[in-house]
């Protein structure tokens, strides 16, 4: 895959564009415009998680620790200070990328599998730290003041539909952020750090300076993602903002979608949030566990048939009507390519 | 803080953090085999519990006498779920792998909760209930012969990597698939019995625990957090490092949860972890 868009692509993102900014005049009732601001704001995480986990290749588990900083910092301003949630959202991503350097710097000594435990202990370090730290609200949580409605106070009580305008811009600025980090040297240099460790070290590239760039941007566009989410809910608390399964989550929407491209991990998050609030409105109610058994069952499933993801499906479609060995994403040729 | 408690303390830790050895013997052996983290790892244990439990409260099997079955039952599950899922995704990037297992994980853990609801169910009366004495201190029954169990178990598959021709063509797959394949180890088969002895590991350290611990569908999650620190600590494929990263864990555990206070217990274990995996990123046996 190349990164000149050609015109169908260009013509697709504009299209998705108009659609996603659309969407909400075509959709009012609530339940849906709920499902359509969780599909953007997972849809931002995994396009920040991207930039460490796809580009840099290295598989964070526990980027719930920045979703958690980001909405602890600016509820707690919020809450001492009265600080302003926006001002609040840039010092959460600060601190989130000050924390990250401290995880990063140790953790980037560690390759593959012992990088993603070591940063599943990280992110169940900070849970539980905080899960005992009364003066963030310990096991409790933070409520929000239901203050008055308005983009000034990034606070809407009778309708959600700012919300969605919310995620959407930033999900806008996380594509952004990406796309000219893929675009410059760093974007290069993370490649090859990728792909080839040890010749990128042999070059004169540095590791750890272009890892700690990755996971600085990945953190603080996380945390960005973490305050929206205390602004929406007005209420945060460790089991809903630091768990691991949500860690993984936005590892999975990458995953699902498609590692190393712009729209994976959006496509990957919109299929997984349909599964999952669809699975659960349609049997969730029965508290049986069906929809788990349903979300599990097509998370294995699309694993095992098809490794490359969602974006892979339709790059295979589209490379090899006729089927036969699908394409790996970033091979620039079909031919092959195991399956 | 006297002698006598902290003595009661250590051996507290070490009885806990041998059952913790054995769910982790499991863990690291699927990985040294074919490099594959095992997120439903919970799951098995999950399911030796829950054989347990249903042995019991059907058929009046205590968790002890049920054991061989549920060792049994969990290897001939492993090696299904290797010959089903994991077959197909072994040449696959790691990331898919991880996502493999974890959707097993929901998948298992949304399967107990339908079939068997998310109750809390625990065996009652089983043949090791009461105390025992030892060097004037007293401990649970169910938890020396856990802890007795958890060591014999993971001796057994120790011997059994060591002494058999088995084991020898289960280490040479891990050393070297190609070269094992060129020998006549047909890979296939040593990577559905590495998942069986996995799972069975698992289940027994189920069985054990079914007899003070309660049942239900996300009773893994407990132990699966343990079980990768100390597969890490004790190095990936390692079963002695485990075994030892086992009792590290488990005093570390029960002393720092008396010094610091038990809400610290996971965060102290963690840091520990992070701190010798920076100091020696393969762990403390690992094959760098």
């Amino acid at each position: 895959m190349t990164f000149t868009p050609g015109r169908g692509r260009a013509v697709a993102f504009v299209l998705a564009a108009a659609a996603a900014v659309l969407f909400p005049l075509v959709a009012t009732g609530p339940a849906a415009q709920n499902t359509a601001i969780l599909m953007l704001m997972t849809a931002q995480l995994g396009v920040a998680w991207n930039l460490l986990g796809g580009y840099a290749g290295q598989v964070s588990l526990g980027h719930a620790a920045f979703f958690g900083c980001g909405a602890y910092v600016s509820s707690s301003l919020l809450l001492r200070f009265g600080l302003s949630p926006w001002l609040g959202m840039a010092a959460g991503a600060l601190a989130a990328a000050g924390l990250s350097m401290v995880v990063g710097w140790p953790c980037f000594r560690l390759r593959g599998h012992y990088f993603a435990m070591a940063t599943i202990a990280v992110g169940e370090i900070v849970q539980g730290v905080v899960t005992n730290w009364d003066a963030v609200g310990g096991a409790v949580g933070l409520y929000l003041p239901v203050a008055e409605a308005g983009w000034r106070g990034l606070v809407w009580n009778t309708t959600k539909l700012p919300y969605y305008y919310v995620a959407l811009g930033l999900l806008a600025l996380t594509l952004a952020v990406s796309a000219a980090v893929v675009r410059s040297h760093v974007g290069y240099y993370l490649r090859a750090i990728k792909d080839e460790p040890d010749a990128a070290r042999s070059l004169g590239v540095s590791l750890t300076r272009y890892k700690l760039v990755a996971i600085a941007l990945s953190s603080a566009l996380t945390a960005a993602g973490g305050t929206l989410y205390a602004q929406k809910e007005l209420y945060i608390d460790p089991g809903s903002v630091l768990p691991t399964s949500l860690s993984i989550k936005v590892a999975l929407v990458a995953i699902l979608g498609g590692v190393s491209t712009l729209s994976g991990p959006v496509i990957g998050a919109v299929v997984l949030t349909a599964i999952e609030e669809g699975s659960r409105r349609a049997f969730g109610g029965t508290g049986r566990g069906t929809d788990l058994v349903i979300y599990g069952l097509l998370i294995v499933g699309v694993a095992v048939f098809r490794p490359s993801g969602i974006l892979g499906i339709l790059e295979h479609r589209r490379r090899a009507p006729a089927g036969g060995a699908p394409a790996a994403p970033a091979a620039p040729t079909a031919g092959g390519q195991g399956s | 803080m006297n002698l006598e408690i902290l003595l009661q303390t250590l051996l507290s830790g070490v009885l806990i953090g041998l059952v913790y050895a054995l769910v982790a013997v499991g863990l690291t052996l699927i990985f040294g085999v074919m490099d594959i983290v095992n997120f439903a790892h919970g799951e098995f244990l999950m399911l030796g519990m829950y054989a347990s439990f249903w042995g019991w409260a059907l058929f009046h099997l205590d968790p002890i006498v049920s054991l061989p079955l549920t060792a049994i039952l969990l290897f001939a599950f492993g090696a299904a779920v290797y010959r089903l899922v994991i077959r197909r995704i072994i040449a696959a990037p790691m990331l898919s792998q991880i996502f493999t297992t974890f959707g097993l994980m929901i998948l298992l853990r949304g399967a107990a909760q339908y079939l068997w609801k998310p109750d809390f169910r625990s065996v009652d009366a089983t043949v090791v209930a009461g105390r025992v004495t030892f060097l004037g201190l007293q401990f649970g029954l169910p938890q020396v012969v856990a802890a007795a169990g958890a060591v014999l178990t993971t001796g057994a598959v120790w011997w059994f990597m060591r002494s058999t021709r088995t084991g020898a063509a289960l280490e040479a797959t891990a050393a070297d698939k190609e070269a094992a394949a060129l020998m006549g180890i047909d890979a296939q088969r040593m990577f559905a019995i590495a998942w069986g002895i996995g799972a069975a590991c698992a289940g027994v350290a189920g069985a054990l625990l079914a007899t003070y611990f309660p049942v239900f569908p996300e009773v893994g999650a407990n132990f699966i957090l343990i079980a990768f620190v100390l597969v890490a600590l004790g190095g990936f494929g390692s079963v002695a490092g485990a075994l030892w990263a086992g009792i590290l864990v488990g005093i570390v555990e029960v002393l720092g949860g008396f010094l610091v206070g038990p809400a610290y217990k996971l965060v102290l274990v963690l840091s520990l972890y992070l701190l010798v995996v920076w100091l020696r990123p393969h762990g403390l046996m690992g094959r760098a």
